[in-house]
């Protein structure tokens, strides 16, 4: 049954998937750390938008999400901080939605194009895909680990970045530019509507696992490659959808974080060596 | 005569999908205008767009077990508004935390559950149904189940109206005047997942809540009184969702393909084009925009 999981025709989802999951688990960490997880779920409906336009027009699937996730990224930027929760956003993201179907239901394959953009289809990751998914993957780690002190001060103590000079609207940019980025390759492989799940699954699992900012990332990024590598076999191996997997695994990290957390905490039944918390 | 057939194309009226959908429509925007306002003076719009991501699940676990989708919709509100009573005394950050990945282990099963209605059963259709909607394609089956969900919606707002509208306003005034408030936001969240439901079943579960907030919120820009915004936010939908059909009538004659754009993209558009008018015009008479505070 998983004898062709390692065939050639398999490496480009192997290398693709594996691509997402170290930018996602990177930027993941930073969306729960600086409980940015509305950014992580508006970032991609843009992008579903740009996908469906690109399929449409008949360019690359990458090229509209990158675009939309930039027009995405600078509105939230723009206007993010004013109405968070407030109607605007909501009627903004569903009409991103509708506008998406719209594209979808102008071109041939309406029923099909929906469900790949929507869910993810990593099997059919193609050598395309590989080159700016890389460059995609290295942007995003990268802007990630040379922003990491600055982004983790001003996540974790603002007022004390801003005296060291790090300017809050700056770091917050450089944040939102790296979901855009994760987002961007993560949409054809885990669906727009199931990256939000690889991006903050894994990291809040890791953040309860241990309190070590820089562990927590390590262990952020290696969650979420256990998570879309077996994503991926079990999508291979069953036929269902990947972003069934990806949202199946967000809620057993999930668990997974309150169990470690609530063994944690248990004074009585803790011995007292050792412990200093 | 042509301006009449300009707007309406040849056979509109005629047409009996088309006069089913015209009922449905106005049927469900009556219903989502009360409880709409309510969802914007309560400041649960956002929460009311999650759980309308929650009710794909149901649509499509009741499109593979071939009942009515509306039947899912309102079961997945309904405990889509349950858990987010379990979840309101949490605070700020985890709550977005549980109700993202609750949203995405949801949004997985609506994947998976519509994969295997699409395979076993060739609907190809299904996502695209359940995901965006379509009111012509509301069966006359659905019709004692819209009035199942829409008749007590309205109870229960009429029922508890001043309760509600004075626990919405001011939460201290209200509990100050033995108001309960547990059992008026219990009747209120049973009342909006009824809404939802039905919103889903018209345009879609993932586009619902333009439905359910949109009109109620251009409404608040023009009246701030409850009840004369609820009359707004009736007219308001009811004109969208005709509008819409309407256009999406027409479009079958429209480029690139011929075959028609999806109505439930003119009726966002349109609710939105509504929104957008009532904010720039409230904010020319100085007054303060609706949904600022939501």
């Amino acid at each position: 049954m998983l004898s062709g999981l390692f065939s050639p025709f398999m490496l480009h989802s192997w290398e693709a998937t594996s691509l997402v999951a170290v930018a996602a688990g990177a930027v993941g960490f930073f969306v729960v750390l600086r409980g940015s997880t509305f950014a992580a779920h508006a970032i991609p409906q843009g992008a579903f938008t740009g996908a469906a336009g690109a399929a449409l027009v008949g360019t690359s699937t990458l090229l509209g999400a990158g675009v939309f996730s930039l027009v995405a990224v600078g509105a939230l930027a723009r206007w993010g901080r004013r109405g968070r929760h407030d109607v605007v956003t909501a009627l903004v993201l569903v009409g991103m939605l509708a506008t998406g179907s719209l594209f979808l239901s102008l071109g041939s394959q309406y029923a099909q194009q929906t469900f790949s953009l929507l869910f993810g289809e990593p099997l059919a990751v193609s050598s395309g895909y590989l080159l700016p998914t890389v460059g995609l993957a290295a942007a995003c780690t990268g802007l990630v680990l040379a922003s990491y002190r600055r982004l983790l001060l001003s996540s974790a103590a603002p007022e004390l970045a801003l005296a060291r000079g790090v300017s809050p609207a700056t770091a917050n940019f450089l944040f939102l530019l790296a979901v855009g980025a994760a987002t961007t390759l993560a949409l054809p492989v885990v669906g727009a509507l199931l990256v939000f799940s690889l991006m903050i699954g894994p990291p809040a699992a890791a953040r309860s696992l241990t309190a070590r900012p820089g562990m927590a990332l390590w262990l952020s990024v290696l969650l979420a490659l256990v998570t879309a590598w077996s994503a991926l076999v079990g999508a291979y191996w069953s036929n269902w959808p990947v972003g069934f997997f990806v949202g199946a695994a967000a809620v057993f990290w999930y668990v997974l974080g309150r169990a470690a957390k609530a063994w944690g905490h248990r004074p009585r039944n803790a011995p007292a060596v050792g412990s200093s918390r | 005569m042509s301006i009449v057939h300009a707007v309406f194309a040849p056979g509109f009226f005629s047409n009996g999908p088309v006069q089913a959908a015209l009922v449905m429509g106005a049927v469900v925007a009556a219903v989502c205008a009360p409880v709409g306002v309510l969802a914007v003076l309560r400041g649960q719009s956002f929460a009311g767009h999650a759980f309308a991501d929650i009710t794909s699940t149901g649509g499509s676990a009741a499109v593979l077990l071939g009942i009515s989708p509306v039947l899912g919709f309102a079961a997945s509100a309904a405990a889509g508004a349950a858990s987010m009573e379990g979840l309101g005394a949490r605070q700020h950050g985890d709550r977005d935390l549980v109700t993202g990945t609750v949203l995405g282990g949801a949004l997985g099963l609506s994947a998976l559950l519509l994969y295997l209605s699409t395979t076993r059963q060739g609907t190809s259709g299904a996502t695209v149904s359940v995901l965006f909607g379509s009111v012509f394609a509301v069966s006359s089956a659905n019709w004692p189940w819209v009035a199942a969900l829409g008749l007590p919606a309205l109870a229960l707002v009429a029922a508890a109206y001043r309760p509600l509208l004075l626990s919405s306003v001011s939460p201290e005034l209200a509990a100050a005047r033995g108001v309960r408030s547990h059992l008026v936001g219990a009747m209120y969240l049973a009342a909006l997942a009824a809404s939802v439901a039905l919103a889903a079943l018209t345009i879609g579960a993932v586009l619902s809540t333009a439905l359910l907030v949109g009109p109620a919120a251009a409404a608040l820009g023009l009246s701030s009184r409850p009840g004369r915004a609820m009359a707004w936010a009736g007219a308001i939908g009811v004109t969208s969702v005709w509008a819409g059909i309407v256009l999406a009538y027409d479009s079958y004659s429209w480029p690139p393909a011929g075959r028609g754009w999806p109505v439930s993209f003119f009726v966002v558009a349109l609710v939105m084009a509504f929104y957008a008018a009532s904010r720039a015009g409230a904010h020319r008479h100085g007054r303060s925009p609706a949904g600022k505070a939501a």
